[in-house]
């Protein structure tokens, strides 16, 4: 199928390991950190790791939109679902997220009326069927799905919608990629920078990790032979002792953004000075509200937003695998109280989890297959 | 406002449930072996964990999720939610925690799609289905044909030839009897296709608002005169897994009809009697372990049943997976796997390796059957995993969904 397979070749993938394979300094461990969770999916989806010379380690990051949602925010999202005559509108994502008392799924079935959308701007659709309901919009992401949730407010204000809001909970990058910078406990040599958020920031706001931490950003794209391929460009930097912000990503990423994207961004909404993230805690000018101009529309004025903080459950990490500090199996409860039947941490729930990416397809993987080679040999 | 509050529900439950095993674990673990593996044990543990290499920590942490797995299944949830029709790991739990343990008796036991039965020297199949589809009507058939096929496959999977069907309706005040009337016009031309008469039946009305139109229920009765014990758990290592045709088409077709996503393809139900298919299949090959229709759940999840049920490793590629181009396509756009997507005419065929050849070319005889692969087969290990070959040429687990497969947003 064209624009798929030729990102997948077998063959282009084992030249390009070749190439990997030559650059690793013998003793040398590299530990390369995928920001973004769609990456993360389709490392484990394809079976990558199994092309990767034992001592490049990929480290999972925090770039899963639902993972760094916190409890108490979904907390406030069912209850928001729950006042009388509201159609709450949600990513398919979101769904299976633990709140302090079950999830969205769980919520549904106590009987509020949550709806899966596909796009933001459907819930504009929902909202002009139903004229006597008020729909929320439950908006979550980083700066990849924020441009939708802005067309949808700017497109709600010209229609002039009066019984549609948004519950906005999108989030930021770069406060996230500095907060695991600035970790004490981590380790990284580089880093595959997130290629769909870069398609909206572009690739400048990474400068700073190259200039001021010295390391090595390649922005990627998503499909496999991406991946691998920045991978190699960053065993390049590193092996000439460079490190620059590249852009793998080309055919898709500008080097400077999408103008018009950043541009309804930042008619619509405004940074927060502070956001709960799941794991990290609070970072300071980390995610986005609406702003006043677009108040009409702000479901956390136009509703009693309780606020709750639940604090994350002592078993679960899901700071330290967000960070990288831990694997998902090294998680206390990983597998056996936190499955992606009953997650307990956030990182359990999407695909793009690092947990739920694990224990879905790479359980046993490439230990157990390497094991199975050294016996061999 | 802000409102401190600590996890609750099934959450805490977990978590109770977890410290109990651990404790109990850590304390085997302390009376049997060294002080170290009882250490280890607790992996989450920073200050111990140097004490092991990476490999072997991270393969007793999957001994630890593998045990887990084999506890005994348990609803957690308060109240039934979507997954828990999905056909995935929540059904799965579902069916064993509340319906088996109710139920439980050795011909319900196997969870083969129909039971088998003997009656005065003969040997019957049982089976029912609901049918609940939404929209009715779709490319390439609609709710009547549905529920005819659906049952006359069940029972063909048991090796029986279908005889008999029962259809019950719960029809929804208001609903147009022209729309009836197609349903049950689909369903006798289904049926005649079939070869099976629809001799007893029922009908209910509910209020407006209590149903969606229309659902069926079908029961069916086939006889079983060949000698033969179709079933997953007799699937053994060097066996063959062959499919009869591209999967997928009934779930994307489904999901485009219901309108929601603006995505326009050629494509139709695969929704077919697999009566005559199997008839051919079981003529030709004697060795043919196991039948199962790849509905709900899809591929994937017939071949997490075959591991589980015999104990055995299943390692399938990808290359070999017929998938058409407009599934795929539309599963890459969506972000779903059509190895998950149901389908309405396409078995699973667990075969004796060595008959593979004989089996594939038997179903590709019938025009039903014309796209039929090996795909994979069974292996020794790791027991009850289901591995692919990716494409790619990487290696990755399948294992069962949990809930419907959900759209990813970015």
């Amino acid at each position: 199928m064209r624009f798929v397979d030729e990102f997948r070749d077998a063959d282009k993938a084992h030249a390009l390991a070749a190439k990997i394979a030559a650059l690793c300094e013998p003793g040398r461990q590299y530990k390369l950190m995928e920001v973004c969770g769609g990456h993360t999916h389709t490392i484990y989806k394809h079976g990558l790791e199994d092309y990767l010379p034992e001592s490049v380690t990929l480290v999972h990051g925090p770039g899963c939109p639902v993972c760094v949602i916190p409890m108490g925010r979904v907390d406030d999202a069912i209850h928001l679902a729950s006042q009388p005559d509201v159609i709450m509108t949600s990513f398919g994502d979101m769904m299976r997220v633990p709140g302090s008392d079950g999830s969205f799924f769980d919520a549904k079935a106590r009987g509020t009326d949550i709806r899966m959308v596909y796009s933001p701007l459907d819930s504009l659709k929902i909202a002009r069927n139903n004229p006597d309901k008020r729909v929320v919009f439950m908006a979550i992401g980083f700066e990849t799905t924020a441009p939708s949730t802005a067309m949808t407010l700017l497109r709600a204000q010209a229609a002039g919608l009066t019984n549609f809001s948004v519950f906005a909970n999108h989030v930021t990058i770069i406060p996230a990629i500095k907060a695991i910078l600035d970790s004490p406990d981590l380790r990284l040599d580089g880093f595959i920078g997130p290629g769909h958020v870069s398609t909206v920031i572009g690739c400048r706001p990474y400068e700073f990790i190259a200039r001021d931490h010295g390391k090595p950003v390649v922005v990627a794209g998503f499909e496999p032979l991406d991946i691998l391929q920045s991978i190699y460009m960053l065993m390049l930097q590193l092996s000439q002792g460079r490190s620059e912000v590249e852009n793998q990503y080309s055919r898709v990423v500008p080097w400077d953004g999408n103008m018009v994207a950043l541009k309804v961004i930042g008619e619509t909404m405004e940074l927060r000075p502070y956001f709960e993230w799941r794991g990290l805690g609070f970072i300071s000018h980390s995610a986005l509200k609406v702003r006043d101009s677009y108040a009409d529309f702000d479901a956390e004025l136009l509703f009693d937003v309780p606020g709750v903080r639940v604090a994350d459950p002592k078993a679960c990490q899901c700071g330290e695998v967000l960070k990288g500090v831990l694997k998902p199996w090294e998680c206390k409860v990983f597998g056996t109280a936190c499955t992606p039947e009953t997650p307990i941490g956030t990182c359990m729930v999407s695909p793009e989890g690092a947990c739920a990416a694990y224990y879905n397809f790479g359980r046993m993987n490439r230990t157990r297959v390497r094991e199975a080679q050294v016996t061999r040999s | 406002m802000t409102t401190d509050r600590p996890p609750g529900g099934w959450i805490a439950e977990a978590l109770r449930e977890h410290e109990e095993h651990e404790k109990a674990e850590a304390e085997g673990a302390g009376r049997g072996h060294s002080h170290d593996a009882g250490r280890a044990a607790r992996a989450g543990d920073v200050s111990h964990r140097r004490e092991l290499p990476l490999a072997d920590r991270e393969r007793q942490v999957l001994d630890r999720i593998d045990r887990a797995r084999r506890r005994r299944a348990k609803v957690r949830e308060e109240r039934i939610t979507m997954s828990h029709g999905a056909g995935g790991k929540a059904t799965h739990t579902l069916i064993e925690a509340v319906f088996l343990d109710a139920f439980r008796n050795p011909l319900l036991e196997p969870l083969e799609d129909a039971a088998r039965l003997h009656i005065s020297g003969s040997t019957v199949a049982l089976t029912t289905d609901s049918y609940v589809v939404s929209p009715l009507f779709f490319p390439g058939g609609d709710i009547g044909d549905l529920a005819v096929n659906g049952t006359v496959n069940d029972l063909s999977m048991a090796g029986a030839t279908p005889l008999y069907l029962s259809a019950g309706f719960i029809l929804e005040e208001g609903f147009p009897v022209a729309d009836l009337t197609r349903i049950t016009a689909s369903m006798r031309a289904a049926a005649d296709a079939a070869g099976v008469q629809v001799v007893t039946g029922d009908t209910k009305v509910v209020e407006r608002g209590k149903a969606d139109g229309c659902y069926i229920n079908t029961a069916g009765v086939g006889i079983i005169e060949r000698d033969v014990n179709l079933g997953v758990a007799n699937a053994r290592p060097g066996d063959a897994i062959i499919v009869s045709g591209p999967i997928g088409d009934h779930g994307v077709t489904i999901m485009l009809a219901r309108g929601e996503l603006d995505i326009e393809a050629e494509l139709e139900s695969d929704t077919a009697s697999m009566a005559g298919l199997v008839a051919g299949l079981l003529d030709a090959v004697p060795g043919v372990r196991a039948l199962r229709d790849a509905t709900r759940g899809g591929v994937a999840t017939i071949l997490n049943e075959i591991a589980k049920s015999a104990g055995v490793g299943v390692l399938v590629s990808e290359d070999d997976i017929p998938v058409r181009d407009v599934v795929r396509g539309a599963s890459e756009l969506l972000g779903i796997d059509p190895m998950y997507v149901a389908c309405e005419g396409r078995l699973v065929a667990v075969v004796d390796g060595a008959q593979a050849d004989a089996a594939v070319a038997a179903l590709r005889a019938q025009p039903l059957g014309e796209r039929a692969a090996v795909i994979g087969h069974v292996t020794e290990g790791p027991e009850g995993i289901v591995q692919l070959k990716t494409a790619f040429g990487g290696t990755r687990i399948v294992d069962l969904l949990v809930g419907d497969p959900l759209p990813r947003i970015c």
